[in-house]
């Protein structure tokens, strides 16, 4: 197992010459890369746990809370209707923050400033419950983010940490996904990197868990020390990402293994 | 708090074979994993669950800590009348929850 990863590596390693971006037409969500069995769970509502956690936010949106005693449904009425085609633009520029922030960090702010109610921390179930319920109404949806011009020194900082080589194995993410998507790592499809479907169930995680999550885990895949949640890199990169996979279709909660 | 996923078609002929999914919320802790201090972090999974349909057990099953968290069940049978599943799942430390579904057999 050791041995064949340790294969797989300088395989990798041989063939990091920087290759283009990916063609438009050849992007492909990780989805396609899944076996029918999980397929089938994503695409059915009754049988995707991702959907406890938007049943639970949708219970969230409702709940008045904090100093103002207000519920996230006061404001913004039915998330169900107000929230369509929002995650689909995220992570989006802040005036106030005066950068960009993701889903979570937005959900968040929101609590703080208009229910004056303490920010839920990053990755637990209620964070992870509201922002799944937002994400949910934007499946189908094109992704738009990036389209906004004050995003564009975020999005070239974003690129440069996807193609900066880091790590005790000195693996920059596009050595993976874009140069090698198409092979594999010890019997896994490396794929393309679209996050069309956070947050996602993750069968290795057995819950659901955000864009954050899985880039730090893949930050510890190749050794080098993963940035805190809510560091603006982890944002700048979440932000790369998203307007790299522009006009693909959004999934949330997406599953994967 | 959602605890629950179940798909039961609402409606079906008189003798069709018809598929019945459920959908349990549940961490399912086996009970062999340690924290950071090496103490043992207790059990706590689903050790049973069924299904009765109009009162009579048609479905039951055992699980163990092998089982996945938020277990998905999914058994088939046959349509013979009009009524009501009722589904429920006892655990560790008092975990009890049930669900219920209607099918309308013609």
């Amino acid at each position: 197992m050791r041995f064949s990863g340790a294969i797989a590596v300088a395989l990798l390693i041989a063939n990091a010459a920087f290759a283009a971006e990916i063609p438009q037409a050849e992007r492909r969500s990780g989805y396609s890369f899944m076996k029918p069995d999980t397929r089938a769970m994503q695409d059915e509502d009754t049988a995707n746990p991702g959907m406890l956690w938007v049943l639970d936010g949708e219970a969230l949106w409702k709940r008045k809370l904090g100093a103002a005693n207000k519920a996230c449904a006061d404001c913004h009425d039915d998330g169900r209707t107000s929230m369509k085609g929002v995650a689909a633009r995220y992570p989006a520029f802040d005036h106030a923050a005066g950068r960009p922030v993701d889903l979570e960090q937005r959900i968040n702010s929101c609590r703080s400033n208009h229910q004056q109610a303490t920010p839920l921390p990053f990755e637990s179930r209620e964070l992870l419950a509201l922002t799944a319920f937002v994400a949910r109404q934007s499946q189908g949806a094109a992704i738009e983010t990036g389209g906004d011009p004050q995003l564009a020194p975020f999005v070239a900082k974003g690129r440069e940490l996807y193609t900066q080589r880091q790590g005790q194995l000195n693996l920059a993410c596009a050595n993976c996904h874009d140069d090698n998507w198409d092979k594999k790592l010890a019997g896994s499809a490396i794929t393309q990197g679209h996050p069309t479907g956070y947050p996602l169930y993750r069968l290795e995680w057995q819950s659901l868990g955000s864009l954050q999550r899985r880039l730090r885990a893949c930050m510890s895949g190749i050794r080098a020390q993963a940035y805190d949640y809510g560091a603006p890199e982890l944002v700048e990169l979440e932000l790369y990402l998203m307007s790299r996979a522009r006009g693909m279709a959004m999934e949330a909660p997406a599953v994967r293994p | 708090m959602t605890s629950a996923l179940i798909n039961v078609p609402a409606k079906a002929k008189r003798g069709d074979v018809i598929e019945i999914k459920t959908l349990m919320s549940h961490i399912m802790e086996t009970g062999y994993r340690h924290t950071a201090a090496g103490e043992v972090v207790p059990r706590d999974i689903i050790t049973s669950f069924a299904c009765r349909f109009n009162g009579a057990e048609i479905f039951r099953a055992d699980l163990f800590p092998a089982i996945a968290a938020n277990p998905f069940i999914t058994f088939f049978t046959t349509a013979t009348e009009s009524g009501k599943f009722e589904f429920e799942w006892v655990g560790d430390q008092g975990f009890s929850e049930t669900a219920s579904a209607s099918i309308t057999v013609e």
